[in-house]
C-alpha cells in the first residue's frame, strides 16, 4: 500500500499499466488489420472473440482496471505536480521535453473520451444504431457483419475524422509514454535513453499509421463493400 | 553593451511580486552575469532604490548558492553553467532579459530572486548519507571500488544542490537532486548497505517537502549546471524496485 | 605576555597519543547535558559538529549560507594530503610533518603539525567510509597525484572537486545528526558577537539574515570554524560572504589574533580582466603537475601570441630557478616568481599582469584525452571565464589572495586564550606557519573537526558545570543591544558612497601595500590610509533597505566595517615582523637573488595581537617556537 503513496511507486504503476495498455493497443491494431483481408477476415476475428465467452469479460474487467488505475494516478499525479508550482513563470522555455510529454494529461483525457465514444459506437451501438451489426443483415456465413458496419461508418467523413483525431492524440501520448515507461522501469542508462526515445517515437508512429490506415483506406475507397 | 532587464521584485514570502524594468548600461562582455547585476545594483543604490537581492557566494560555479531563471531558463542560456559563471558575452547589445526566482512551492521566495531551499537539506537529512561513525572505520584501500563505479558515483556526486532541476522541471520535482545522491551511494559498497532504506526515505521526504513527481520530461538534465544525467533517475527507479523486492 | 601553547612534551611520535590519554573525559550519559555552539559549517565546522553530535553532545551549528553544504571549503579543487605511502615512494608521517614544517617556513608549532600528519591517514579512511568518491585506479585502489612543496605523491582527489566531495561527506554526516536530533542547524545566521561571562566564552549573539532579528544562544563551549580573512584584499579567491567578522568579534572580546600578516597568495589564478571584477578564480595547483610556467625572454615578445614565440625565446622561470622542484615549487615561491617576471615587464595578456601555464608538452607526451580526464572541468571553467581554449593556447595565470595562515591564537587543544572558545580550521593559526602547502587546508579542516576537537573539547567540558550560564545572563542582553546599536549606526550614516566602493578601496590599499611584497614604507602608508578610510566609512557609507528583513547591503557593510578594523592589525603585524618568511615577504629582507631572508634569531615566534580598542595600538604577545625535531634551516627548493 505504501507503494501507492510513494512518488516512484505510483510512477511504476503508471508505467506498468501503460505498458499493458500499449500491449492492448497493439493487439487491437492487429485484430483490426484483419479488415484488409476483407469481410472474411474481420468477421471471423469478431466471431472468434465472441466465442471466448467469459474470457472476454475477464479481459474486459482487467482492461477496465488498468484504465482505471492509469487514469486515477495520472490525474492524481498531475494535480500534485501542478500544486508543486503554485505561481507560474512569466517566461519559461523548455529545452528538452516534447509537446507530447507536456500534454500527457490532455491527450490522456481525450483518449478516455474517445474510448467511451468508441464503445458507444461499435460495442453498444448507441451513437449510430442504423449502421450497427444488429441493424445490418448477417454475412454470407451467418456471422455479424462487422466488415460492412466498419465500412459504412468510416465512409462518413465525420466519424472518420473523430477516429483520426483521436489517433493523433494517441500518437502524442505514446511518443512520450513508451520511452518514459522504460525509463521508469529503470532499464535505461545514459547511452540507451536517446536510442529508446527514437524507438518509442517510431513505434508510436507505426501504431498511429496502422490505426488511421483503416478509416483513411475506407474514405479513399480502397476498401469497399 | 546595453541591456534591458525585467526583474522579479518581491518583498517577502507572503507579499505579491511583480516584474520591474531596469536598464543595464555599458556592460562589459567580460563581466559575469552576477557582476552585471552588481553594477545595476550600484546604479540603483545611487538612485535611492533598494538593490535587487539575489543569493550568491563562491562565484566560481561550485557552491550552488546562486541562480535565477533568465529568459525562461534556469541559470541562463549557456549549457552546464551557473549564473555566476555565465558571462555577458553570451548576450548581445540591446537584449532584454527577464529574471525570475526559482518557482516551486517547496522554494518560498525570501526576497526578489532569493529563495529558501531548506527543502533540499531535508531530503538529504532523510537518508543521504552512510551511517559511518567517526573513528576506526577500516583502512581506505581495504575495500576496492572499480574505476567505472567510482567514476559513476562521482558523476552523480558532482551535484551542487542549486535547485535548477526543480526550477526547470514542469512538475517542480526534485527527482534529479534526490536521485543523484541515491545513485552516488547505491553504487558504492559503503552506501549499498543502506540503499533500500535510503531510496524510500529520501523520495518520501521529497514529496513531504512539497516537490512534484517526476514524469520524465528531462528538463532537469538540460538545466543542470553540472550536467547530471537522468540516468541516475533510472538507477533510482531500479533501486526502488530492488527495495520493493526486499 | 609570553604565551604557552601547552604542547605535550616527550618524543614527538608519542605526543598526541599520550595527550589523548592524559585528557579528561565526559561521561557518555552526561554529554547531552552540554551544549556546544559551532559557528561555521565548512570542513572543520561541519566535521566537528557532526562528530560532536555523534558523541552525544547537544550541538547547535550556525552558518551565514543558506545551507551548511555551501561553505567555501566546497571550492577547494586539488586534493587532500595523507601520509599513506601507497606509492612506495618514501612517504611517512614524519615526511609529511617535515614537509609541512618546512613548507611553513619554520613558523608553525611542531606538536600541532605532527598531530596533523598523524591523523591524515584516518581522514582518508573516514571519507571513504562516508562514500566520498575519490579517484581510483583500474585496480580499484585509491589514486594519488603530486602537489607543490612535496617530492612524494600523497594527494588524494576527486576530480577537480575534492573540497566539494569532502564537504558533502561532512555535510551528510551532519545531516545524519540533524535527523538524529543531536545537531540543530541555523542557516542564514551570522555571528555578530561573542558573549564572554567572567572571562569565559559562554555564548554568541547572532543576526538572523532573513528577519534581521538579533538572537542570543548560550553554550558551554563556543567553537569558531569561520574560515579566513583574505577578502580584506577585496579581490580574492574566497567566496563573497567570507569575512573576518566572527573572528574579529572574538578579538574585540579579548581573543588574540596570531600572525595576521601570513596570507597566502595563490600562484595559479585567472588574471583580472577589468574593474567590474568581483572575485578572482583559482585554477587548481594540481595543474602545475602537467603545466609549465613561462614568460617571454624578451620584453618585446610580450605583445606576440604564445605560438609566435619560439621555444628558445621562452623563459621557463620556475624550472630555471628551482631545478629540483621546478613547476611544483611551493605557492609563496611560485607566486613571487610570477610577480618578479611581471615586474620585469615580461608579463603577458591584458595589463601585462600574467604568465603562461602551458600544457603543450604534456599534451604531446600523454595526449589531450588524459589531460582532459585530469583537468577537464578546470579547462572548461577557464574557457567560460576567459573565452580561451587552453588545449590550444597556454592558460594565463596570475597570483591572487587565497588563504590566511594567520588566525586566532589557540593552544595545542585548539582553545583560544579565552577559556571555552575553540577555533578550528583556517580560522586558527596553528599548523601552516607562514605558508601553507597545497592540499593541506582540507587536511587541517577535517583533522581539527573529526579528530582533534572531539577529544580536546571533552577535556575542557569535564571541568565545566553544564548550563551554568544561560542566555538569561545580563551579558547576553548587553551583547544584543550593542550588536543592534552597531546595525542601527550603519543604517543611519546615510552617506553617499556604496559599501562595495569602500571594500574596493580597502582592497586596493591592502593589495598594493600589504600584498605579495611589503616594505616599511608601504606598511606605514597603509597604516595611515586604513584609519582614514575607516573614518570616511562611518561618515559616508550608504546602506539601503531596512534592517528588519533580508538586506545584502547591510550584511556586507558589517563585514567591511570589521575588515577596516582588522586590516590595521594585519598591517601592524607585517610592519613589526622585520624578516621575510613564507607568505610574508618584506622587500628589505631578501637575499641577492631575491629569496626570502628569515631572521630566526629575532622572529622565531608566533605574534599574537591583543585588541586594545579603536584607534589604540594592539598589544603584542609572543609564543616562542621551538624546533626539536626539524632543524631550522634556510628553506631551499633549488
Amino acid at each position: 500500500m505504501q507503494m501507492l503513496q510513494s512518488s516512484i511507486g505510483r510512477k511504476l504503476v503508471m508505467a506498468a499499466t501503460g505498458m499493458c495498455l500499449v500491449g492492448f493497443v497493439i493487439v487491437h491494431l492487429l485484430g483490426n488489420s484483419s479488415i484488409f483481408i476483407g469481410a472474411n477476415g474481420i468477421n471471423a476475428y469478431a466471431e472468434h472473440l465472441h466465442a471466448l465467452g467469459p474470457i472476454v469479460w475477464i479481459f474486459r474487467v482487467v482492461l477496465l482496471g488498468l484504465f482505471g488505475l492509469h487514469i486515477f494516478f495520472g490525474i492524481q499525479l498531475t494535480l500534485e505536480n501542478r500544486a508543486a508550482r503554485p505561481i507560474d513563470y512569466n517566461q519559461k522555455k523548455n529545452i528538452r521535453t516534447s509537446f507530447g510529454a507536456e500534454t500527457m494529461i490532455y491527450t490522456g483525457l481525450v483518449i478516455l473520451v474517445f474510448a467511451v465514444y468508441h464503445l458507444f459506437h461499435f460495442t453498444m451501438h448507441l451513437t449510430n444504431p442504423e449502421i450497427s451489426v444488429s441493424a445490418l443483415p448477417m454475412d454470407a456465413l451467418g456471422r455479424n457483419d462487422v466488415f460492412t458496419m466498419m465500412i459504412l461508418s468510416f465512409q462518413k467523413f465525420f466519424i472518420s475524422s473523430i477516429y483520426v483525431g483521436a489517433m493523433v492524440t494517441l500518437l502524442l501520448h505514446l511518443s512520450h509514454g513508451v520511452q518514459s515507461l522504460f525509463q521508469t522501469f529503470g532499464v535505461l542508462n545514459g547511452n540507451t535513453l536517446p536510442i529508446m526515445e527514437k524507438i518509442a517515437r517510431a513505434a508510436a508512429i507505426v501504431i498511429f499509421v496502422g490505426f488511421i490506415s483503416i478509416p483513411v483506406s475506407i474514405l479513399l475507397g480502397l476498401i469497399n463493400v | 553593451m546595453d541591456l534591458t532587464l525585467y526583474v522579479w521584485r518581491q518583498n517577502g514570502p507572503e507579499e505579491k511580486g511583480k516584474l520591474e524594468q531596469y536598464a543595464a548600461k555599458n556592460v562589459s562582455p567580460d563581466s559575469s552575469f552576477l557582476e552585471m547585476l552588481d553594477e545595476v545594483n550600484e546604479e540603483l543604490i545611487g538612485e535611492g532604490i533598494d538593490p535587487i537581492e539575489f543569493d550568491n557566494d563562491c562565484r566560481e560555479g561550485i557552491c550552488g548558492t546562486c541562480g535565477c531563471v533568465v529568459n525562461g531558463v534556469p541559470h541562463g542560456p549557456q549549457e552546464k553553467t551557473t549564473a555566476c559563471q555565465l558571462h555577458m558575452r553570451q548576450f548581445s547589445d540591446g537584449d532584454s532579459l527577464t529574471l525570475e526566482p526559482w518557482r516551486a512551492k517547496a522554494f518560498p521566495v525570501i526576497k526578489d530572486l532569493a529563495v529558501d531551499r531548506d527543502a533540499l537539506d531535508k531530503i538529504i537529512q532523510a537518508g543521504g548519507y552512510t551511517s559511518a561513525y567517526t573513528g576506526e572505520v577500516g583502512e581506505a584501500n581495504q575495500t576496492l571500488i572499480s574505476k567505472p563505479d567510482a567514476d559513476y558515483s562521482m558523476d552523480a556526486a558532482a551535484c551542487i544542490g542549486c535547485g535548477a532541476c526543480v526550477a526547470a522541471c514542469p512538475n517542480g520535482s526534485a527527482m534529479l537532486f534526490t536521485s543523484a545522491k541515491i545513485a552516488q551511494m547505491a553504487v558504492l559498497p559503503q552506501g549499498a548497505i543502506e540503499a533500500a532504506e535510503r531510496v524510500n526515505s529520501m523520495t518520501e521526504a521529497m514529496l513531504d517537502a512539497g516537490f512534484g513527481n517526476c514524469t520524465n520530461h528531462y528538463e532537469c538534465e538540460a538545466a543542470c549546471p553540472q550536467g547530471i544525467s537522468v540516468k541516475f533517475i533510472a538507477k533510482t527507479n531500479r533501486e526502488y524496485v530492488k527495495a520493493l523486492a526486499k | 605576555m609570553i604565551l604557552d601553547g601547552k604542547c605535550p612534551t616527550g618524543p614527538i611520535e608519542k605526543t598526541w597519543d599520550k595527550h589523548c590519554f592524559d585528557m579528561k573525559l565526559v561521561n557518555p550519559a552526561n554529554k547531552r547535558k552540554y551544549k556546544i555552539l559551532m559557528v561555521g559549517t565548512g570542513l572543520a565546522g561541519g566535521a566537528g559538529a557532526a562528530t560532536l553530535g555523534e558523541l552525544g553532545y547537544a550541538v547547535e551549528a550556525f552558518c551565514y549560507q543558506d545551507s551548511a553544504r555551501r561553505a567555501h571549503s566546497i571550492a577547494a579543487q586539488g586534493g587532500i594530503n595523507a601520509a599513506k605511502n601507497y606509492h612506495n615512494d618514501g612517504d611517512s608521517v614524519f615526511r609529511l610533518f617535515y614537509d609541512t614544517i618546512k613548507g611553513g617556513d619554520f613558523r608553525a608549532r611542531e606538536a600541532d603539525v605532527w598531530r596533523l600528519a598523524q591523523v591524515s591517514n584516518n581522514i582518508i579512511d573516514q571519507c571513504v567510509a562516508q562514500g566520498v568518491p575519490f579517484a581510483r585506479e583500474y585496480s580499484g585502489l585509491l589514486s594519488n597525484r603530486s602537489f607543490g612543496g612535496a617530492q612524494v605523491s600523497r594527494t588524494f582527489y576527486a576530480r577537480g572537486q575534492t573540497g566539494q566531495q569532502l564537504l558533502l561527506g561532512a555535510y551528510q554526516a551532519l545531516s545524519r545528526q540533524v535527523k538524529a536530533g543531536t545537531v540543530k542547524l541555523h542557516p542564514r545566521t551570522e555571528m555578530v558577537d561573542l558573549v564572554v561571562v567572567d572571562g569565559v566564552a559562554k555564548g554568541i549573539t547572532v543576526r538572523n539574515l532573513v528577519s534581521g532579528e538579533m538572537e542570543s544562544h548560550w553554550g558551554d563551549a563556543v567553537v569558531l570554524a569561520t574560515g579566513g580573512y583574505v577578502n580584506v584584499f577585496y579581490l580574492s579567491t574566497n567566496a563573497m560572504g567570507c569575512s573576518v567578522t566572527a573572528a574579529w568579534k572574538a578579538c574585540r572580546k579579548g581573543a588574540f589574533m596570531a600572525n595576521p600578516c601570513y596570507t597566502q597568495i595563490h600562484p595559479t589564478c585567472i588574471p583580472q580582466s577589468g574593474d567590474h571584477q568581483s572575485k578572482l578564480t583559482l585554477m587548481s595547483e594540481s595543474l602545475r603537475n602537467d603545466g609549465r610556467c613561462w614568460v617571454p625572454k624578451r620584453k618585446e615578445d610580450c605583445e606576440k601570441t604564445a605560438s609566435e614565440i619560439a621555444e628558445g625565446d621562452r623563459d621557463y622561470y620556475l624550472e630555471r630557478k628551482y631545478p629540483s622542484f621546478g613547476n611544483l615549487a611551493p605557492r609563496d615561491i611560485a607566486s613571487r616568481a610570477a610577480k618578479e617576471q611581471c615586474d620585469d615587464e615580461r608579463g603577458v595578456g591584458p595589463g601585462k599582469r600574467g604568465v603562461y601555464l602551458d600544457f603543450q608538452s604534456s599534451i604531446d607526451r600523454v595526449g589531450e584525452d588524459l589531460i582532459r580526464e585530469r583537468y577537464g572541468n578546470l579547462f572548461e571553467m577557464y574557457e567560460k571565464i576567459t573565452d580561451e581554449n587552453a588545449y590550444k593556447q597556454p592558460m594565463r595565470i596570475y597570483p591572487a589572495p587565497h588563504y590566511s595562515m594567520g588566525g586566532l591564537w589557540v593552544d595545542y587543544n585548539c582553545m583560544s586564550n579565552i577559556p571555552g572558545l575553540f577555533v578550528l580550521g583556517e580560522a586558527n593559526f596553528s599548523v601552516h606557519g607562514a605558508n601553507r602547502l597545497g592540499a593541506s587546508a582540507l587536511m587541517q579542516g577535517l583533522a581539527d573537526g573529526y579528530f582533534v576537537i572531539p577529544y580536546t573539547i571533552g577535556h575542557y567540558l569535564a571541568g565545566v558545570t553544564p548550563g551554568e550560564v544561560t542566555d538569561e545572563h545580563a551579558e547576553f542582553a548587553k551583547s544584543r543591544e550593542e550588536a543592534q546599536a552597531r546595525i542601527d549606526k550603519l543604517m543611519n550614516v546615510n552617506g553617499k558612497r556604496s559599501v562595495s566602493s569602500f571594500h574596493r578601496a580597502l582592497g586596493k590599499i591592502m593589495w598594493e601595500n600589504v600584498g605579495m611584497a611589503r616594505s616599511e614604507k608601504s606598511l606605514n602608508f597603509a597604516l595611515k590610509e586604513i584609519p582614514a578610510l575607516r573614518e570616511e566609512f562611518w561618515q559616508n557609507v550608504k546602506v539601503t533597505g531596512k534592517s528588519d528583513q533580508r538586506n545584502g547591503q547591510l550584511e556586507d557593510a558589517g563585514r567591511v566595517a570589521d575588515f577596516l578594523e582588522f586590516a590595521e592589525v594585519m598591517a601592524t603585524d607585517a610592519l613589526h615582523r622585520k624578516e621575510s618568511c613564507g607568505g610574508h615577504f618584506r622587500t628589505e629582507f631578501q637575499t641577492d637573488d631575491g629569496e626570502a631572508m628569515r631572521d630566526d634569531e629575532n622572529f622565531c615566534y608566533a605574534a599574537a595581537w591583543e585588541y586594545k580598542g579603536e584607534g589604540k595600538a594592539p598589544e603584542l604577545h609572543k609564543e616562542p617556537l621551538k624546533f626539536e625535531n626539524v632543524k631550522l634551516a634556510v628553506r631551499s627548493y633549488k
